[in-house]
């Protein structure tokens, strides 16, 4: 048995960190906003859908006028990525200022504006699917081939103990690409003036305002800069799975939240360490229940799995894996 | 000299703020000169912090006006007046405490784009608290209460502002930190800068302010010259007992 699951293993590190790094970037989006708003913004799944949506909008009709065969496909891939964040980041925009901010102004407590944000999800799950089914008859879509060459690593060559891996040359770019995302913003966060401000904001919003930062516009910049990087990751899950339905935000927008508060809601780098540990069990599980638990659970039950850990770490690290640990004093 | 043409440096008339529907200010008279250093004082509750807030725009007055310099700034978000070189060292200091203190000075310049300015100031900083030169890399947070006063007096001066306004700078602070902060209160002043303090420690506050207000129940019920007040009957038994 040990012998099946050390086989594998090279291919369930591939696939899970694939995945893991879609729920990192995912989860970042909801780990800003929570941290700066303490709000569960729950239409940032859907913000991910509705990216995924608009990457497969811009890539079809790139194809229609025949780019698709005329361009390499790097430059259709960046100029669908550019479209679709700022699109994205400008709808994330948008959602704040019509829906959040008002709430904010009346001091509604934090349950309305939660409510609010299941309500925006909604919204945006069916005005994706009318203008799905108004263009396709269909709202499930399958998205132009871009970068699904099949491609084969022969480690079982060098070292017997492992078998092949097997990737789609899509993986390389979610790779590389949500890597840059999340180096990025990290950089962004942490050594700009603009994400000092976010940091500070988060904080103390009240002391914030006193050193001349407009807290509103930080609060625009958040929303902007999550809900990009949410729908570019969108792009990426539609190139790499290759199918997309209005619905992939609700579940992949659950895990990317669990990620975040796997790594401590609020830390920034935590939801990135918890999405792609995340990412790895539910790969792991996929890939070796059925073997470890001799068939009586398939990989259907990976979830399952998944969530146990959660409870698990949250029941001895109530804070989350990578916490707050700064000591305060008052 | 006709009084019109002579404007005060800040001017408060019949200010009227609210917490909610509870009134904490029923219309403040207050102003200060350019160069001074005037002091609030007055007992717990009595309004202090909230007619600093008034004039950085954390709480909105919702009667009477607020000048500055000539302008209305009644109704400015705190960014806003901030802008206009009104700082405020907020009670409780509100050090930011996951910014390290070089962030927490660098925020206090956020409006500075010249990296060479800030380089400065935070040089000036230094020259007042030798000691936050010490401990640039430390988490706000886990700085002792006294310096985090300096780090907060600190951020405030990275503004350069014309009036720093201060809420209760000596509070939970041991007599010689109180001394040293009064010392660098007073050396700043004399270097022009104008300084509105707000205190419960009645005695030390009106030895170094040039005038000052008595607040009670969200009105002034007394002002005068610092040493008058300190030697005024009233004020005797009910802030120097
Ligand atoms: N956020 C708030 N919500 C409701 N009421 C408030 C709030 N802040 C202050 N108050 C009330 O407004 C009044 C004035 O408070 P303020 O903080 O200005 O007093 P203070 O003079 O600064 O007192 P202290 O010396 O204790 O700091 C008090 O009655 C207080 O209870
Ligand atoms: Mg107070």
């Amino acid at each position: 048995m040990l012998q099946q699951i050390i086989q594998i293993l090279p291919q369930v590190i591939i696939d899970g960190l694939t995945l893991g790094f879609v729920y990192a970037v995912v989860a970042i989006g909801y780990t800003m906003v929570y941290g700066i708003l303490e709000l569960i913004n729950f239409a940032h799944g859907d913000v991910f859908m509705t990216g995924s949506f608009i990457g497969a909008a811009v890539l079809f009709f790139m194809m229609s006028v025949g780019f698709l065969s005329s361009l390499p496909s790097l430059i259709v891939f960046i100029i669908v990525m550019a479209i679709t964040a700022i699109v994205t980041g400008l709808m994330g925009v948008g959602i704040e200022r019509v829906a959040y901010r008002p709430l904010r102004k009346r001091n509604a407590p934090k349950l309305i504006a939660l409510i609010t944000s299941i309500g925006i999800s909604f919204v945006l799950e069916d005005v994706v699917r009318f203008f799905a089914e108004l263009k396709t008859g269909n709202y499930i879509i399958t998205s132009p081939p871009l970068f699904n060459q099949k491609m084969t690593l022969d480690i079982h060559s060098v070292m017997p103990v492992f078998n092949k891996i097997t990737f789609q040359s899509s993986f390389i770019l979610v790779f590389i690409v949500t890597i840059i995302m999340l180096i990025a913003l990290d950089i962004f966060v942490n050594r700009t003036k603009w994400g000092m401000a976010m940091r500070a904001v988060a904080q103390d919003r009240e002391t914030a305002s006193l050193m001349s930062i407009n807290v509103n516009r930080v609060i625009s910049i958040t929303f902007f800069v999550g809900s990009a990087l949410g729908g570019a990751t969108g792009v990426l899950f539609m190139i790499q799975y290759g199918t997309i339905d209005p619905y992939i935000g609700f579940i992949l927008g659950i895990k990317a939240f669990t990620a975040a508060v796997l790594g401590g809601i609020g830390n920034i780098r935590g939801a990135m360490l918890g999405g792609i540990l995340l990412g790895l069990l539910e790969m792991f599980a996929a890939a070796n229940l059925s073997t470890i638990t001799h068939g009586a659970m398939g990989a259907e039950y990976k979830d399952v799995f998944a969530f146990i850990i959660l409870i698990l770490v949250l029941i001895f690290k109530p804070e989350g894996l990578f916490g707050k640990a700064v000591v305060e004093k008052v | 000299m006709p009084n019109e043409f002579k404007r005060h440096h800040l001017e408060l008339n019949q200010v009227e703020s609210f917490y909610g529907k509870i009134q904490a200010l029923n219309g403040i008279e207050l102003y200060i000169d350019k160069g001074e250093i005037v002091t609030l004082i007055g007992s717990n509750g009595a309004g202090k912090s909230t007619t600093l807030k008034s004039i950085s725009g954390q709480v909105q007055p919702k009667k009477g006006t607020i000048l500055f310099e000539g302008m209305d700034i009644t109704k400015n978000a705190p960014h806003q007046t901030a802008l206009l070189g009104i700082a405020q060292v907020p009670e409780g200091r509100r050090i930011f405490p996951r910014l390290t203190v070089r962030e927490n000075l660098q925020i206090g310049a956020f409006s500075v784009k010249d990296k060479k300015v800030i380089a400065e100031r935070m040089e000036r900083v230094f020259s007042y608290f030798p000691r936050l030169k010490e401990r640039l890399e430390q988490k706000g947070g886990t700085m002792s209460g006294g310096e985090q006063q300096m780090l907060a007096i600190g951020r405030a001066l990275m503004m350069r502002p014309k009036l720093l306004m201060l809420d209760e700078p000596s509070m939970g602070l041991a007599p010689i930190i109180v001394e040293q902060i009064f010392d660098i209160i007073k050396e700043m002043n004399k270097e022009g800068m104008t300084i509105l303090l707000v205190e419960q420690n009645a005695y030390q506050a009106l030895q170094i302010a040039d005038r000052g207000y008595v607040i009670q129940t969200g009105s002034i019920v007394l002002e005068g010259k610092g040493l008058e007040l300190m030697t005024n009957q009233q004020v005797r038994e009910a802030y120097l007992a």
